[in-house]
């Protein structure tokens, strides 16, 4: 029996295995589905300081492999998500981390410090990297000066591990990542969605309300893998894998390029069951390779 | 009584949901666009509401990556059988529309709030187009539960009149097409049922067009008739997940696929004739 616990930074994973954020709700959609406590850990929902409507409907475009997004961080705020979220939350037993995102450097450590004082949250992931929203999100991670800024400020406040999400909207993603290194993170996760665009050719208009949207899905992986590998040379710190990870080969594809740990994002929209079966595919395939411990995979690219 | 019905229950919160394998039974063709998969599964149905509806993954299609939301349309939980109307609208509806018998199809259900059904009332169906696929389910438990059923179908002509025949059995059956094909000529809302007074109906329930629903609830709030429309905005996940199929309500942005698809059409932003209050927080 292989081992599949994993370690990133302070965080003790049951295996590799987490969920992204905004693509696995609170958990709770899941559960009639899979086992959530079977997971490395779960990503919530991102949250902000204050109420957010987020965008107009239509925020969705199926695309090739793939889909277009705009939802723009609805959510309820930090507030209710302590009195009403995090009560809910307590019934999981594994990684419980909290994705935080703001317009303004104050909203980040207004949340992050009201996520540090709730024990069962184990780490937050800092979303400088959402291109939905007018002000904030990816503008704070496409700027080292600006992304810089708010790790720094969100470190100040926040003593658990602090998992900064980047962009992949940048010239850069490697300079970036070394920039947030710098500013205290204690592990980064890549790629947020790539900034896209879809046009219904019948009616002559974009399909979303925002023009714009984040690409996610199948289609990404390709380029999510090519960063992953770059900033996993470049830093010190440990490196999430985000990106159209569908499957378990997938998944160790992004542990060979050095991810210590991976998250299933949209993926969970097509197979509700996928995290699951993706731990099971990672652990056949460490049976299969006479691999005893899934941490042999990180970074174990032949090249 | 009037209060019961506008509390739609969150029963997608407490009924357990499923993905199965079905096997295709028949897939008949009802018209130029539209067919019907009479579906099995090797395990009982799980209990499902009418106004209810699954995602299918759509397997073979290379362009289609998420599921497909369809509206379940027949449930027989003594046959153990499910019917799904599929319209073909893309490549992903035109691969299930072409399913063979014994075919299997990966089915995830059931979702959503489905329909408040009322007993031993007066209740009218409006359908238009494929917006009839809810309403069989719901006509049949209807007439169960002792409501007299009238249904109103709708569609551009005769063609996409569909069904018609089969609503018989649950009640009296109205059919307006805008060519003047078949019944009424005319827009479903300017029917001649619309026209003698006071509706003698104590529930609308209606799936269409937003057009036509957002029409339709404006008559039945005139005249003070609660009015339960079954709306399908696109969505990725179907479960609450994903959040990309709101729809802007009194109580802010909210999910199709959770919190309805069912509303109250007084529940809707932008449905109802009266003066909107309030602004919206969107940034």
């Amino acid at each position: 029996m292989a081992d599949l616990s994993t370690r990133v930074h302070n965080l003790n994973l049951r295996n590799p295995v987490l969920t992204a954020s905004g693509t696995f709700g609170y958990g709770e959609e899941f559960d009639d589905f899979i086992d959530v406590n079977s997971l490395g850990g779960i990503i919530v929902k991102a949250t902000t300081s204050k109420h957010r409507e987020g965008n107009p409907y239509p925020r969705m475009a199926e695309t090739p492999m793939g889909m277009l997004n705009a939802v723009g961080l609805q959510n309820k705020g930090i507030d209710y998500f302590v009195e009403t979220i995090y009560p809910r939350l307590l019934k999981y037993n594994n990684c419980i981390i909290a994705n935080v995102s703001d317009s303004t450097v104050d909203g980040y450590v207004e949340v992050a410090e009201k996520m540090n004082s709730l024990d069962h949250i184990s780490a937050i992931e800092l979303n400088i990297s959402c291109p939905n929203v007018k002000e904030g999100g990816m503008a704070f991670g496409t700027s080292c000066p600006s992304a810089i800024a708010v790790t720094r400020a969100v470190r100040e406040v926040y003593d658990k591990t602090l998992i900064v999400k980047l962009s992949p909207n940048v010239t850069s993603i490697v300079e970036i990542a070394q920039a947030v290194e710098t500013a205290g993170a204690d592990a980064v996760s890549l790629i947020n969605t790539l900034l896209g665009m879809a046009i219904d050719a019948e009616k002559r208009r974009p399909v979303l309300s925002t023009i714009t949207g984040g690409l996610s899905g199948p289609a990404i992986k390709p380029v999510a893998l090519r960063m992953v590998w770059q900033v996993a040379r470049a830093v010190k710190i440990p490196v999430i894998g985000i990106g159209g990870i569908t499957t378990a080969t997938d998944a160790i594809e992004f542990m060979l390029a050095g991810a210590s740990a991976i998250q299933v994002g949209t993926a969970n929209f097509v197979d509700p069951q996928a995290t699951v079966k993706i731990i099971a595919g990672i652990e056949e395939y460490l049976n299969r390779h006479k691999i005893t411990n899934v941490n042999e995979l990180i970074g174990g690219l032949i090249s | 009584m009037r209060t019961f019905f506008l509390l739609l229950p969150d029963r997608s919160l407490i009924m357990k949901k499923y993905i199965l394998d079905f096997k295709v039974l028949s897939n008949q063709a009802i018209n130029y666009n539209h067919n019907l998969l009479e579906l099995s599964c090797d395990r009982p149905l799980p209990p499902m509401l009418p106004g209810q509806f699954a995602e299918v993954r759509v397997d073979g299609s290379p362009g289609t990556y998420l599921r497909r939301p369809f509206s379940i349309h027949r449930a027989d939980f003594a046959m153990n059988t499910m019917h799904l109307l599929v319209k073909s609208v893309g490549d992903g509806t035109r691969t299930l529309a072409q399913l063979a018998t014994g075919a299997i199809v990966n089915i995830m259900l059931p979702l959503g709030n489905g329909f408040p059904v009322t007993e031993n009332n007066d209740v009218l169906l409006v359908g238009g187009g494929c917006g009839v696929a809810p309403l069989w389910f719901l006509a049949r438990q209807l007439k169960q539960k002792g409501n007299r059923v009238s249904i109103l179908i709708g569609g551009r002509s005769y063609r996409d009149i569909l069904l018609a025949d089969d609503y018989a059995q649950f009640g009296q059956v109205y059919v307006s097409t805008e060519d003047g094909s078949l019944g009424e000529k005319g827009m479903v809302t300017h029917h001649t049922l619309f026209k003698k007074g006071k509706l003698p109906f104590t529930t609308i329930y209606c799936c269409g067009p937003d057009g036509m629903m957002k029409a339709i609830s404006h008559i039945a709030e005139k005249q003070d008739i609660p009015c339960m429309v079954s709306l399908e905005n696109t969505m990725a996940c179907g479960i609450g997940a994903c959040l990309c199929c709101v729809v802007d309500t009194k109580s802010g942005n909210r999910c199709v696929c959770t919190d309805g698809p069912v509303f109250n059409s007084n529940e809707l932003k932008g449905w109802s004739a009266e003066t909107e209050v309030g602004c919206s927080i969107n940034e």
